[in-house]
């Protein structure tokens, strides 16, 4: 599913970030992905959707060699994988049910298709009572799920997360680490960024450990 | 019970999602994804109107300005004058009706009409005034030509034949009125194209600073868009819907103000029928009006600017993802 053969990242003129990763992440799989702060996480997931290119070495995405896309067909790409960003980024201005509804309403399909999709979904993440609530008056843990449900709601193949337990109490983030395991028994390959040992002790997964921008694998 | 103990209790399986109850009432109030707010749209509509209210007053006053030089055109053209002063020793009664002759025997010569001694005279009447006796003077003669309809004369033949047997004759076929007048005309419509080419350069300018002012306060949705798969295409189809409405909106202001303000002129100057300065007015631009060509391009421009405005947005936007990737 991804393919990383001797990537290396660096930002303009400075260091490489990230150097000689090499790994593979494969269908239906389940990965923490940890380092300490620096080491380089952020900057591998962005590789991962498509948001960064690297500097040298092979990405490949679902069997396509990424150096290769077009703009086009990166979007395309795009929409079989699941963001969640740390900082969450919801519209504002949007509901709760118009934000996790975002990435149907992009492929162009009518509200009444995925009306009982989307609110099926937030009742699901314990949303169902907030889907018209806006995203300012959310709590911390209200986003993160809205972020989650937004995220895959298209069904994509894969899921990135970004530090998804950063923002809630041990409880909560327990209960979202549940519900990445329900979505990787329906078959979405997860990778969480995190370093919060706690959490990683409380599930047996593979370990993408990143330090000083090497990747050590710890299956 | 909270909410949240209720997540995760089940699988989630979106083939087996229960019908639920109606959630939108109506999905074309759907929100817009850029939000109109945070688009700075008064000024724009303001500066689109401005420039299409210039832009369609300039129109309406080319379409005056070539609608009477096409009809003083036509009118001067079909006439030409014969002229024979008086020389010492040459009877010019004589001369008048030889030269009519000749006139009437040229192929292309509708009609041909000679002023006598008196009308000559009374052509003279507004520089020499009345009661002048004008005998003495050496006044020339006049006869004026209709040229037929399709089927121009030859006046270098004519004239010819005119000054062999008439020494004192010349021909005028008023070309010099002509070519002044159809210069007169271009350089109107020069003038005319060159405010048009003025106010969309001012147009895109504004409209290139309102796009880039709105793409960078939208910058997170663009970025959370782009993020999530969607196309460059959806993206900038999110902005330019906003202003192809703006534009159309400011184009419509202007465009209207612009043909009341024609209308209204054209109003003015039927209050003053009969008096001096309509008189004036009329034998410059026989009716005061733009005709429906002119309402039509009125109607062109407020569509063009919205349009410039549109796509002006498109362009932008596009260069602002391009950077993004």
């Amino acid at each position: 599913m991804v393919r990383f053969e001797n990537v290396g990242l660096r930002y303009g003129l400075g260091p490489e970030v990230l150097r000689d990763l090499t790994f593979h992440i494969e269908p239906h799989s389940f990965q923490f992905l940890t380092g300490p702060s620096g080491a380089g996480k952020s900057s591998l997931l962005r590789l991962l959707f498509l948001s960064l290119k690297p500097t040298r070495g092979l990405i490949s995405l679902f069997g396509h060699d990424i150096a290769t896309l077009s703009k086009d067909s990166r979007a395309t790409l795009r929409r079989r994988i699941g963001i969640v960003f740390q900082d969450f980024r919801l519209l504002d201005h949007m509901s709760t049910y118009e934000n996790v509804a975002l990435p149907l309403r992009i492929l162009g399909r009518a509200e009444a298709s995925y009306r009982h999709e989307v609110s099926e979904l937030l009742s699901w993440v314990g949303l169902g009572e907030r889907m018209w609530a806006l995203p300012p008056v959310l709590s911390g843990g209200e986003k993160q799920r809205a972020a989650i449900a937004r995220a895959v709601i298209a069904r994509p193949q894969l899921l990135l997360a970004d530090e998804p337990t950063g923002n809630v109490d041990p409880s909560l983030a327990e209960r979202l680490l549940r519900l990445f395991i329900e979505l990787n028994k329906s078959g979405t390959s997860v990778v969480i960024a995190t370093h919060d040992i706690a959490l990683m002790d409380k599930y047996d997964a593979r370990r993408l450990v990143l330090h000083e921008g090497r990747m050590h694998v710890y299956e | 019970m909270s909410t949240n103990s209720r997540m995760a209790d089940a699988p989630y399986d979106p083939e087996m999602a229960a019908p639920a109850r109606t959630l939108l009432a109506d999905s074309s109030r759907a929100t817009p994804i850029v939000p109109r707010s945070s688009i700075s749209g008064r000024a724009l509509v303001a500066v689109v109107a401005i420039m299409t209210f210039l832009a369609s007053l300039t129109t309406g006053g080319v379409m005056l300005v070539l609608g009477s030089a096409a009809e003083w055109q036509s009118d001067v053209a079909r006439e030409m004058t014969i002229q024979i002063r008086p020389l010492p020793g040459h009877d010019l009664d004589a001369e008048v009706n030889a030269a009519a002759e000749i006139a009437r025997a040229t192929p292309g010569i509708a009609e041909v009409r000679p002023y006598t001694a008196a009308e000559s005279a009374r052509l003279l009447e507004p520089w020499l005034g009345t009661g002048l006796s004008l005998d003495a003077l050496p006044v020339p003669r006049i006869i004026a030509l209709r040229i037929a309809a399709g089927h121009p004369p030859d006046v270098a033949a004519l004239r010819a034949a005119l000054t062999a047997k008439i020494p004192g004759a010349s021909v005028d076929a008023h070309r010099g009125w002509i070519d002044r007048m159809r210069a007169m005309a271009n350089a109107a419509v020069a003038i005319g194209i060159g405010i048009l080419v003025l106010v969309l350069v001012a147009t895109v300018l504004s409209v290139t600073f309102a796009t880039r002012g709105a793409m960078a306060t939208n910058r997170p949705i663009v970025e959370v868009l782009h993020f999530i798969g969607a196309k460059d295409a959806y993206i900038a189809g999110q902005f330019q819907r906003h202003f192809l409405m703006l534009g159309l909106q400011g184009g419509l202001i202007g465009g209207i103000a612009a043909l009341l303000v024609l209308a209204l002129a054209g109003f003015v100057s039927n209050l003053f029928l009969g008096t001096a300065a309509q008189e004036e007015t009329a034998a410059l631009f026989s009716t005061f009006s733009i005709g429906i060509t002119g309402y039509a391009a009125v109607v062109g421009q407020v569509v063009l600017v919205a349009a410039v405005t549109a796509g002006t947005s498109r362009h932008v936007v596009n260069q602002t993802l391009a950077t993004i990737d």
